[in-house]
């Protein structure tokens, strides 16, 4: 049977899919990346290989997050696509004739309009509404409870209390006041849910037409708390698919069966990859008092990418076959 | 006297010509890099915009090779750009820097304020010196927006990844080296025949994307994380709203220069969506979006250093002006943050994005 290998290696965490050919997923990881992010791709890949049956054979793989040429590089990806593109071919082919896309991460937010089954318009977050998944783990911990527990608790709310959404500074201050004042927790998690979210549709929403079937994808999509607050806001439906939280690699991975079917062979290393020496150095180059600094991969003692230089002078100067989107 | 000025894109290029034809000392700072960004964003008040921080650590690596006297653009109106130099040299001061300061306000009738200005910086040069200096500065910036401009078209069809951008240094070069204005016509020939050799493939399809923006931001490559070469690699054709001859012409000359495109025909687009002027180049923003998109253009980005409040109003705009006319826009929010991964996940996303968007144009054509 024929496979293709997603990886999508972000800030705060590394997935990786295997789907078969009419895109269903095999196989699926979510490691904390924990700011190791070759050593998570490896260890995901271990995982991968041991897992699969003798008769599977991988085709193609594509990677995407922002370590996608670092992955890429490493695996062999025969594309490497960004963020929007993956996860809006994910959403739609789960759930067919997506509009919009929602998408909150660790790191990042997004939205994405479809229109006839492809991109018509996007934003990210430019100042604002980013971290939004951080700064609800760090508010959890704060109130020393497991993070999973955050979206049951926020729907026991009977009248949410108004939390300052603008930025997370003075959300938690807020916050504190409120619990301070009595406000029982659910209420004001029920708020937090809320200020998040007409935060991330003045911020990164900004008057755009959001239109059912809309998806709500990336890690923040296992809070119901969140999920109510968006259909509250909304007066729509969301949809959250079963993979939410690694729908990135799946595009990727879509991306990677449609490219190998096109081009017919596959860059793609093998998972033997998983245990090769692979490092990352890096310098301060002192060409001028830019200093960039510039990182190195090295495969046993051998530099097969460099980047970080504003200038092109060090990366440029190791002949680059990856293919960029 | 070693006169200094803060860095602004190749401003200094024109500045220094102008400056030592009339046989003033100059000493341009180093060029804009991350040094520069720790010692301004060190000093500066933290809520003020990326330009003030930059100057100021502009003037403070000049203080460091022997400036002594800082030439700097003054201005009136909303955007608090008019107060900079003061603040900047209220900073200098406390820190212990000896500067004098030479503030020019734009003219506000006609062109014989500017001229005024600047003579008295020079003493007592004869008028046609001074007008001749003038005109001397304002040619190389437009040799060089002209280079600049073929170094835009030549990116994304260049078949030696970065050949334009070689050729484009060592074709400025020669326009920095010409010491006198009957000198500049034959560097601009040996430069553009230096770009006319840069290969180029040019049947590639390119997407065409018009910049728009707060002027700094546009015309610094370090405050805009380089978005030209980047979105040039990526294989758009870049076009920015505001080039530095044309603003020279629009505020200093008061648009004595005719023929050249001019921001009042931007500020004649902007309504119904903007009817008057915010500061800074906030109604220029969107009258020039809605003359790219009537140009075709594929889509068009904004350039805001945060906090800015033209730039803002601009923003909160754009989206009705994109809907209207079906032109794509994205805003790139810059300040001290250089994390270029998150720049480029969104200017890939937006090339993606625009590509589709003339594939389809294609077909239905």
């Amino acid at each position: 049977m024929k496979a293709y290998l997603g990886i999508d290696v972000g800030s705060v965490s590394t997935n990786l899919v295997l789907i078969d050919e009419q895109a269903h997923i095999i196989e699926s990881y979510y490691l904390r990346t924990n700011g190791q992010p070759i050593l998570t791709l490896q260890k995901g890949m271990r995982k991968m290989a041991a897992k699969l049956p003798m008769k599977i054979t991988v085709n193609g793989a594509g990677t995407t997050g922002s370590g996608r040429y670092l992955a890429g590089i490493i695996t062999g990806a025969d594309i490497i696509k960004n963020e929007i593109t993956t996860h809006a071919v994910a959403a739609s082919s789960i759930v067919p004739g997506t509009k919009t896309v929602l998408e909150i991460g660790g790191q990042d937010s997004k939205i994405i309009i479809l229109r006839n089954g492809v991109v018509s318009d996007f934003a990210m977050n430019t100042v604002c509404a980013a971290g939004t998944g951080s700064f609800m783990d760090q508010q959890a911990s704060r109130l020393n409870m497991p993070i999973e527990d955050f979206g049951p608790t926020a729907l026991k709310a009977k009248t949410p209390v108004r939390i300052a959404g603008r930025c997370a500074v003075f959300a938690e201050s807020d916050m504190i006041h409120k619990q301070q004042l009595g406000y029982n927790l659910p209420d004001i998690l029920a708020g937090l849910c809320e200020a998040l979210v007409r935060n991330y549709l003045n911020n990164v929403g900004k008057g755009k037409e959001i239109l059912a079937p809309a998806v709500f994808q990336g890690g923040v999509a296992a809070n119901v708390g969140m999920k109510k607050a968006f259909e509250k806001a909304l007066g729509l439906e969301i949809n959250i698919p079963e993979h939410y939280n690694v729908m990135g690699a799946l595009g990727a991975a879509i991306l990677a069966r449609e490219e190998t079917i096109k081009t017919g062979i596959s860059n793609f290393k093998g998972f033997s990859v998983a245990n090769a020496k692979y490092h990352a150095g890096g310098f301060e180059c002192t060409g001028c008092p830019n200093m960039c600094e510039v990182v190195e991969i090295y495969k046993s003692k051998k530099v097969i990418a460099r980047w970080g230089d504003r200038c092109g002078k060090w990366s440029n100067s190791i002949a680059q076959s990856e293919k960029i989107s | 006297m070693k006169v200094t000025f803060p860095h602004m894109g190749y401003l200094w290029i024109s500045l220094k010509a102008m400056l030592e034809y009339l046989g003033v000392e100059v000493q341009e700072p180093p060029p804009t890099t991350k040094k520069t960004l720790i010692l301004g964003s060190k000093h500066a008040p933290e809520f003020a915009c990326l330009p003030l921080k930059l100057n100021l650590g502009n003037f403070m690596e000049a203080a460091e090779m022997g400036a002594d006297t800082i030439l700097m653009a003054g201005g009136c109106g909303p955007c608090r750009f008019g107060y900079y130099a003061q603040v900047e040299y209220a900073i200098l001061q406390d820190l212990g820097y000896k500067y004098q300061l030479v503030v020019v306000e734009p003219p506000e009738k006609h062109i014989s304020e500017f001229l005024a200005r600047i003579r008295y910086i020079t003493g007592g040069r004869p008028w046609w010196q001074v007008i001749n200096a003038i005109r001397f500065g304002y040619i190389k910036a437009r040799v060089v927006d002209d280079l600049e401009k073929m170094a835009q078209w030549r990116r994304p069809r260049e078949i030696i990844p970065g050949s334009t951008d070689q050729a484009f240094s060592a074709a400025l070069q020669l326009i920095i080296e010409a010491r006198h204005p009957r000198d500049v016509p034959k560097a601009q020939s040996q430069g553009t025949q230096i770009m006319n050799q840069v290969q180029v493939d040019e049947r590639k399809p390119v997407v065409k994307i018009g910049i728009v923006g707060e002027i700094y931001t546009l015309l610094e490559p370090f405050t805009n994380l380089d978005v030209e070469r980047h979105l040039g690699r990526m294989g758009a054709e870049v076009n920015r709203s505001i080039c530095l001859s044309e603003w020279i012409n629009d505020h200093l000359f008061m648009g004595l220069i005719k023929g050249t495109r001019s921001s009042k025909e931007a500020r004649r687009a902007a309504p119904p969506y903007l009817n008057h002027f915010v500061g800074g180049h906030g109604q220029e923003s969107i009258g020039s979006t809605v003359l790219y998109a009537k140009q075709g253009f594929d889509g068009v980005i904004q350039l805001l250093p945060f906090t800015c409040m033209p730039e803002i109003v601009a923003q909160s705009i754009l989206p009705g002006v994109s809907a209207d006319l079906d032109i794509p826009v994205l805003t790139l929010v810059v300040d001290e943050q250089s994390g270029e991964a998150g720049t480029i996940t969104r200017l890939e996303a937006f090339i993606d994005l625009l590509n589709r968007k003339y594939q389809q144009k294609e077909v239905l054509a």
